[in-house]
Formats: C-alpha cells, structure tokens, sequence
C-alpha cells in the first residue's frame, strides 16, 4: 500500500540550538511524513543506531555548532560501515558553502539546506527523490 | 515493493537489527512480502514478556520505559520498546518524539527502539502493533514494551493485552482519575504515580488505591492490582516496578492464566484482523460501482435502512 516517508531529524555534536529542527520537523509532518525526532546531544553513534532501527528514508542533522566537518563525515562513514545505502542524508544549520560542497561531493550528504531555507524545498527535495508520501 | 523474504527471515533469527528494522517497515506499509515472514516466524513467537504501558499524555510513559529498560539491560535481560504515537488524521503526517526521553538507551544495540504513528486505518493501528510485537518477540528480546496515549479504544485494546498492563497517571490530576474510572481500570495490573514528587501525590495515590479496594473481588488469589509512585526521572521506584512486574508474571504462570491470556491475544488479533480484511473488502467493493454502490444510492433514496444494507452487503461479499 502506502510507501510512508520516515525522516530521523538528529542534533549531532554538543549543540543546543533546536528551533530550527523542530520547525523543519513540523513541516515534514505537515508535508504528511513521519518525524522522529532524536533530542539533544546525539554522539553519531547513537544517531546511526536509532536511523537503523527506526528505518528511516532520510536522516537530517541540524548542527549550529561548527562541527560539521567533524561530525557529518563521522555519521556518513558509520553508515557505509553498517551497509546502509539508500538513506538520504541532508544537513542543515550555519555551514559555510565551501564545507557544504566538500559534504556533498565527498562524504555522501545529499544536500545541505543553509539558514534562510524556505521549508517547502526540503518538502520537495525530500518528495522529488524518495517520491510522494 | 517485495523484498527477499528468506534474507529477512534467515536476518532476522540471526539478530540483524536491519533486518528486523525493515521488516517492521513493510508490516506498516502493508506490504505482501512481510505476511510471509509473518507466517514463517510465528513458531518462534510467544516467548518474550509483553508489557503495556498507558496513560495521559505527558504523564512520563516514556520516560519510564527508559527506566524499566535500563533495569531490565543491567540484569542481562534484552529489550524491545514500541512507542506509539498519533498520526494527523489531516495530513497523514506523525513528529514522533519519544526518543528524546530515551536517549540513555541509544547505542545499546540491545534495546531495539521503534516509533510507529497511528497512521489511519481503523483497525490498522491494532494489527500493525502486533505484527511487531511478534517480530520483536521472534527476534529474541526477553521484554516487548509496548507505550501508547490511552486516548481512544484502538490504543487500548493494543495494551488491553499485554501480559502485564501498566497504567501511568501523574499528581494532581483529579479529572484524570475520572478519565481513568471510565475504562482503564478495567485493563491496569499495576497502576504508577509517576512524578510522585509533585504535589499532590498521596492524593492521587489514594484515590486510586481506593478504587483498587472498592472494585469487586475476584476469586480467591486472584490479582491485586498494585499501586505504586514512582519518579521515572530520577529512577525511584523503578526496581519496585520491576519486582511487581515479574511478581505479575509469576502469578499469570502459577495461576495459569498466561496461557488464557495468551489465547485472549490471539483472539483479538484474529479479530482485529479479520475486520481490517473486512474492512477493506467491503471498501472496494463500495468503490467499484457494482451491487454494493447500488445499496448506498437505494440507501440514501430511504429505500433501504442501514441494517438491512449491511446484511445485503454481507451476502454480496460472501462472508
């Protein structure tokens, strides 16, 4: 029947910040997907963990801490290591374009959704590649 | 989209967490492929203790889940956790957070954590969370913890039977023992204060004693069902919780009304099954336009009362 759209949303690394996670959460539920989300202070273990068991289609991880080029290709790695390979991987947060593209290109994130990001595109990114939910 | 149904079999008896996480995927999307696995797996089920855990929301399910888990994770014991969650009957969409109140868990790859939403077939909710409580017990965990809002009947019946229901209420919520009054009672074999710091507890406490003691006595032996306060949060009460759980468990053995309660489950999820299935059938043939549309429009002409309509439609579906 209906392939629903499952999403882990994830605060790698020490960071505290999460109204913008919870925003975009709710408009993923809005967009009628299932949001988990993970709480604060997710070691990448932990969170790859938690995407297995839950099955998610997408993993986001919100960091607002500067860490990202520590932690992303740490979580991206886990994953290869695990066998998991069809998992969208999207990051969000205050990365500088020139990390972002280094995420991209080279450790296996889909995209990377900056601050100023209208909702409705990750929506769609999300829809456009794992299909309607 | 069907999978290999060996591969997640064999993976599953194996311990692979993927395979059970994906398997659990397609019982939620109904998927052909996982009725399979189910039918293969069944053998293996029946061994695991199921807990059911209700309550208002915001009255710490979670939190005390995580407890009972960690208790059960230092005694070598494995854990399985389900947590259930509303789905928007709007948009289909679910923000399932009972993670956050479990993170000292995440890692373990020894508790298997699962968020499901209420998605929206009526009866779907039921046979889903059992099909998982089956893969979760199939996949070897010593404990299933199921965690629902005791909100509506659906959510009930998903506790209702459990090998041990717990019902989880918090101080100072007077109207909540009025909710609980209307139906859980029935179902509690061990009711929680939880947050029993709060003010107001040994109020809570007392009422619900009460109503343990005035309820009509069983047979002689029968279970009494306890009531306990607890702080989840600071993990007090939580080895009291556990000892009356497996006290539960050994009198359900002794007595044995394991084997009846388990009977009882398997009754319900026949039954449960049976009128998704019916359900289902009787919405397709209602949307094909053939005899069944035909009772509606003669329905709505008030040439036909509802009653009679379904017996029709019961005949028309060769029930």
């Amino acid at each position: 029947m209906s392939n629903k759209i499952r999403v882990l949303l994830c605060k790698p690394g020490l960071d505290g910040h999460d109204r913008g996670v919870l925003i975009v959460g709710q408009a993923l539920r809005d967009a009628g997907m299932e949001v988990i989300y993970s709480g604060l202070k997710q070691t990448p273990e932990h969170l790859v963990e938690a995407a297995i068991q839950e099955d998610v289609d997408v993993l986001g991880l919100s960091i607002l801490s500067g860490a990202h080029m520590a932690l992303i290709p740490r979580i991206t790695q886990l994953l290869k290591d695990e066998g998991v390979e069809d998992m969208m991987v999207l990051a969000g947060g205050v990365i500088p374009s020139e990390d972002a593209e280094e995420l991209v290109n080279e450790h296996g994130v889909d995209k990377v959704f900056g601050p100023g990001t209208d909702t409705r595109d990750i929506v769609a990114f999300i829809r456009e590649r794992k299909g309607s939910s | 989209m069907t999978e290999d149904v060996d591969g997640l079999y064999q993976g599953l008896l194996s311990g692979d967490r993927r395979a059970a996480a994906r398997l659990i995927s397609m019982v939620e999307d109904s998927d052909d492929g996982a009725r399979e696995v189910l039918r293969r797996l069944h053998k293996q089920t029946g061994k695991a203790h199921i807990i059911g855990l209700t309550g208002s929301p915001g009255s710490g399910k979670s939190t005390l889940a995580c407890r009972l888990a960690q208790q059960y994770r230092s005694a070598g014991l494995s854990v399985g956790i389900i947590c259930v969650d509303p789905t928007s009957p709007f948009t289909g969409g679910a923000l399932l957070g009972d993670r956050v109140r479990m993170q000292e868990l995440s890692g373990d790859p020894e508790v298997f954590i699962r968020s499901m939403g209420s998605r929206g077939a009526l009866g779907g909710l039921s046979v889903a969370t059992n099909d998982v409580i089956n893969i979760l017990d199939a996949f070897g965990k010593d404990f299933v913890i199921v965690e629902t809002v005791g909100a509506g009947q659906v959510e009930i019946e998903v506790v209702k039977y459990a090998h041990t229901c717990i019902v989880v209420t918090m101080p100072g919520a007077g109207d909540e023992i009025q909710a609980i009054k209307a139906g859980i009672l029935e179902i509690g074999d061990i009711f929680v204060v939880n947050k029993a710091d709060r003010e107001g507890s040994m109020r809570t406490l007392a009422d619900l004693e009460m109503m343990v003691e005035t309820k009509p006595a069983g047979p002689e032996g029968a279970w009494k069902p306890p009531v306990l306060s607890t702080m989840a949060l600071d993990n007090e009460g939580v080895a009291e919780l556990a000892r009356d759980i497996a006290r539960h468990r050994e009198y359900l053995v002794e007595s044995g009304l394991l084997t009846l309660k388990d009977a009882q489950r398997m009754k319900a999820e026949l039954l449960s099954i049976l009128s998704l299935k019916v359900e289902e059938a009787a919405g397709r043939a209602l949307e094909d336009g053939g005899a069944a549309s035909e009772l509606v429009r003669r329905m709505a002409a008030r040439d036909l009362d509802p009653h009679t309509a379904a017996e029709e439609l019961v005949k028309i579906l060769e029930l």
